[in-house]
């Protein structure tokens, strides 16, 4: 009768197993090795924002932490489902505790853990950060559409569902964004800035994005925000600073000047409703 | 801990144990009995059409997004659906299924004892229970139909003008009364393990799963009442014209989620950890080895329930209102004592005997999937990553990694325990089929959702733009879902099948806590007789009193010399 209880027999035994290991151990690394150390984005995208690139190396790391350590742990479960299955009747020995090997796997997981923290720290300083802007676009989320209205000028694009109105913003600038709501809960998303924020009524969301390549990228809200949620669509367009520019005085109609103040009022108006003594509310000002 | 070798069967006649119980029988018996293990099955039985209801529910939404412009259902039916979904999963299937089903049987015979502490407390919960399930269902039959704001409730989403319908209504009735029920059996789990253990049964030596339910308990007294509070206040918004939560009056919307996260949190291991409890005992028993590190796993769940209730506002990082390092390090930390854990879980099977019975297969395959489910939380956890991440698909994959998890860790509980309750064995080879349809059901419907969430998908959506890449990962998601499904199917064949057709005996598994030390089922008040306890496993000790607990450096002794006695006291 076999005795799975017993320890490996031997040296010969381990250095065979361990040729094994290393062997198979080879293949992956020479492989990493050969493609130049390239990390893979473990399905995120780098995006096309500064930020958004910061927080894709946090995936990167995140994920390399959890592969070591996934890997390690089914390697463990693996073995010990398959090396010690079942062969008979004979009962292992009841060993319970072995302090120091607990000890090491509470001490491992804390030290991954605050490094991991420092980490995130980092990223989410930089992200949360609101540096000097030159373009401020005010977005307020409603049911089922945005409006992005650009205080200062008489810009404001409007648009319901999968009209999908357009945010335009111009490429290595600094955009500050105030994004709020008029009614119920929602979340303002863009895939290709790795981003989101609630627009959260009575209260002003601010932060900033730096997109560095132009395009058109996809939008939509996150949350839950009623029956039309599904179709809740814009589009984010970067473009270069001329362009953005040459985009804003299209807007120099005295018709354009008067249904920007027009929106903005109303707006003001609805988000004003109650909570004018709200110290985190901002007026959209223009 | 005490080792007692060798020891004496120590007959202990409860009183009135020999009694034959002439009560009611049947329906009568059913309606009337406040016997916690009647209760019990009421339970089991209730919790698990739950769960085939909201597996239903879950099947119609999988159909849904094959397509991207599906036609199954409309965009309202769809916002039914899913709140439905997670809210009978929920609160009527996941909860009641772990504290109400397994624990009320099982707690009171693995601590000795011959009932619940308040027996017609608990037939109250079960009642509650059972009322608010109804209720909460009911609303499919309403003008406006169920409830239709997801099943957290984000005010003022959920406020009157924007849900009008009595759907939400019945919604919050039904998770009040379930809400008491479970603040009930709360109560009745803490007094019950803590005055009613059997003499030599101390808190150390009660078993993992008693602890578990005992650390679930008071995480529901401390979390419960706060959502029955805040769903008090969003019935007063609907309707008496308070504005807690809507900004026209003044009031905070974002107050809400502060109060369902601050119960719904600690709710996602008052879910998790009676099965954490059912794993660790069945991989103990089909590895025949003590749960290694007992202490350890006492403290981590300890550890687990205190920062639990430091962790709502991780639900909330891109609300831009909350302070995100605090939470941020409270949820990482998280991971300690789940690592803990799962490390534990391996030492007990390493250099044991493996059997893999479908108990312990559910289990091992509750090992993987709970894996993928904690460190796919550990990025969850970063708030930057959570920002790209929060409210896509990708969280719906965590969360499913996890509470599939749960789903194995309820079977595995259901094929280790029924034959105690019942008597009678399920049928082994269904029982494996379904483990494999289940076990790669959940892998082939979770991992394609992890990536559409990064590929950019919102959850709650009925449609989504036509992308043959979103479409080719909800395809596969959607075959999983339908493997599950069969799964589910196979479960219900074997209940029909093995009916009363495999009798249990006392301990079929050679298990090694005290509910196997009586008869299958038990009698009326569990116990003829009680063996000596002198650790967290009587009826092994009884059993193998040549194979006691080792302590480390310990060495095996020849089992036919015993050591002097008090080496080990």
């Amino acid at each position: 009768m076999p005795t799975p209880a017993l320890p490996p027999q031997g040296a010969p035994d381990r250095s065979r197993r361990w040729r094994r290991v290393r062997r198979a151990a080879a293949l992956p690394l020479a492989a990493l090795v050969l493609s130049g150390c390239t990390v893979p984005g473990f399905g995120a995208t780098p995006g096309d924002t500064t930020s958004s690139q910061s927080a894709y190396h946090l995936w990167q790391g995140f994920s390399i932490g959890a592969v070591i350590v996934g890997g390690i742990t089914v390697g463990l479960m693996a073995w010990a489902v398959v090396r010690y299955r079942r062969r008979g009747d004979h009962i292992p020995v009841q060993h319970q505790y072995h302090l120091p090997l607990e000890v090491f796997y509470t001490v491992m997981p804390i030290l991954i853990v605050f490094g991991l923290f420092a980490a995130t720290l980092v990223v989410e300083n930089k992200e949360t950060s609101n540096p000097k802007t030159n373009v401020t676009i005010n977005v307020n989320a409603f049911q089922w559409g945005w409006q992005f209205i650009y205080p200062g000028t008489n810009a404001l694009v409007y648009g319901q569902t999968t009209q999908s109105p357009i945010m335009e913003m111009p490429v290595n600038t600094n955009v500050h964004v105030n994004l709020t709501s008029t009614d119920v809960i929602h979340g303002f998303y863009v895939h290709a800035f790795n981003f989101s924020r609630y627009a959260l009524p009575g209260v002003v969301n601010q932060f900033t994005f730096r997109a560095q390549n132009t395009g058109t990228f996809f939008g939509q809200c996150t949350q839950l925000c009623g029956l039309y949620h599904s179709l809740m669509w814009f589009r984010v367009k970067v473009v270069p600073a001329a362009q953005y520019a040459q985009w804003i005085s299209t807007f120099n109609n005295p018709a354009d000047a008067a249904a920007a103040a027009a929106a903005i009022k109303t707006t003001n108006e609805e988000l004003a409703t109650g909570v004018a003594s709200k110290a985190s509310y901002t007026k959209f000002g223009r | 801990m005490t080792d007692v070798l060798d020891p004496p069967i120590h007959i202990e006649h409860h009183d009135g144990g020999h009694e034959e119980h002439h009560g009611a029988t049947g329906i009568l018996n059913w309606l009337t009995s406040t016997d916690h293990k009647v209760i019990g099955m009421s339970y089991t039985v209730t919790s698990v059409i739950m769960m085939v209801i909201g597996g239903a529910f879950a099947e119609i939404i999988r159909a849904q997004l094959a397509t991207p412009n599906g036609s199954l259902v409309s965009l309202a039916q769809y916002n039914e659906l899913f709140t439905m979904h997670g809210s009978v999963m929920i609160y009527l299937f996941a909860g009641p299924f772990a504290f109400g089903a397994l624990a009320n049987i099982i707690v009171p015979i693995q601590i000795g004892a011959p009932d619940m502490a308040f027996p017609r407390l608990n037939a109250l919960s079960y009642w509650l229970y059972l009322t608010g399930s109804i209720t909460m269902l009911s609303g499919f039959f309403v003008a406006g139909g169920a409830a239709n704001f997801g099943w957290v409730a984000y005010a003022p989403l959920s406020n009157s003008l924007n849900t009008p319908g009595s759907g939400a209504d019945l919604w919050i009735g039904g998770l009040l009364l379930t809400g008491f029920s479970a603040i009930f059996t709360g109560v009745n789990l803490c007094a019950t393990i803590f005055y009613l253990r059997a003499p030599g049964m101390t808190m150390f030596r009660m078993p993992i799963f008693t602890w578990n339910m005992l650390v679930t308990a008071i995480l529901i007294l401390l979390a419960f009442p706060v959502l029955t509070a805040g769903l008090i206040m969003l019935y007063c918004d609907r309707h008496f014209g308070t504005h807690i939560f809507s900004v026209a009056g003044g009031g905070v919307p974002v107050l809400w989620q502060h109060i369902f996260w601050f119960w719904g949190h600690p709710e996602v291991y008052i879910l998790a950890l009676p099965f954490f409890g059912m794993v660790t005992e069945v991989i103990a028993v089909f590895s025949r080895k003590p749960v290694f590190g007992y202490k350890g796993m006492v403290f981590a769940t300890l550890t687990i329930a205190a920062l639990s209730l430091g962790v709502w506002a991780h639900h909330m990082f891109t609300t831009g209102v909350v302070l995100l390092p605090f939470f941020s390090i409270m949820s990482l930390l998280i991971a300690v004592p789940t690592g803990i854990k799962m490390f534990n879980w391996i030492g007990t099977m390493w250099k044991g005997q493996v059997w893999f019975s479908t108990a312990m297969l559910m289990s091992i395959g509750f090992l993987f999937t709970f894996l993928v489910g904690g460190l796919t939380g550990i990025y969850l956890a970063s708030p930057p990553l959570d920002f790209f991440t929060h409210d896509t698909y990708f969280v719906v994959a965590h969360f499913h990694s996890i509470v599939m998890a749960l789903v194995l860790g309820a079977m595995s509980g259901l094929y280790y325990w029924g034959p105690k309750i019942t008597g009678y064995l399920l049928n082994e080879r269904l029982g494996k089929a379904q483990f494999w349809f289940l076990f790669i059901g959940i892998q082939v419907f979770t991992f394609p959702i992890y990536l559409l969430g990064l590929y950019g998908m919102p959850r709650r959506v009925a449609v989504y733009p036509a992308n043959p890449q979103w479409k080719a990962l909800n395809d596969l998601s959607t075959l999983g879902a339908v493997l599950i499904g069969v799964s589910t199917v196979i479960f219900v064949v074997n209940i029909v099948v093995s009916w009363k057709k495999y009798p249990a005996g006392d301990n079929p598994w050679d298990a090694q806590t005290l509910e196997w030390f009586t008869t299958s089922p038990p009698p009326h008040h569990n116990f003829y007789r009680l063996p000596q306890i002198r650790s967290e496993r009587p009826t092994w000790d009884h059993n193998h009193p040549e194979h006691r607990t080792l302590h480390h450096g310990e060495h095996d002794v020849d089992p036919q010399v015993p050591e002097s006695e008090g080496e080990h006291v």
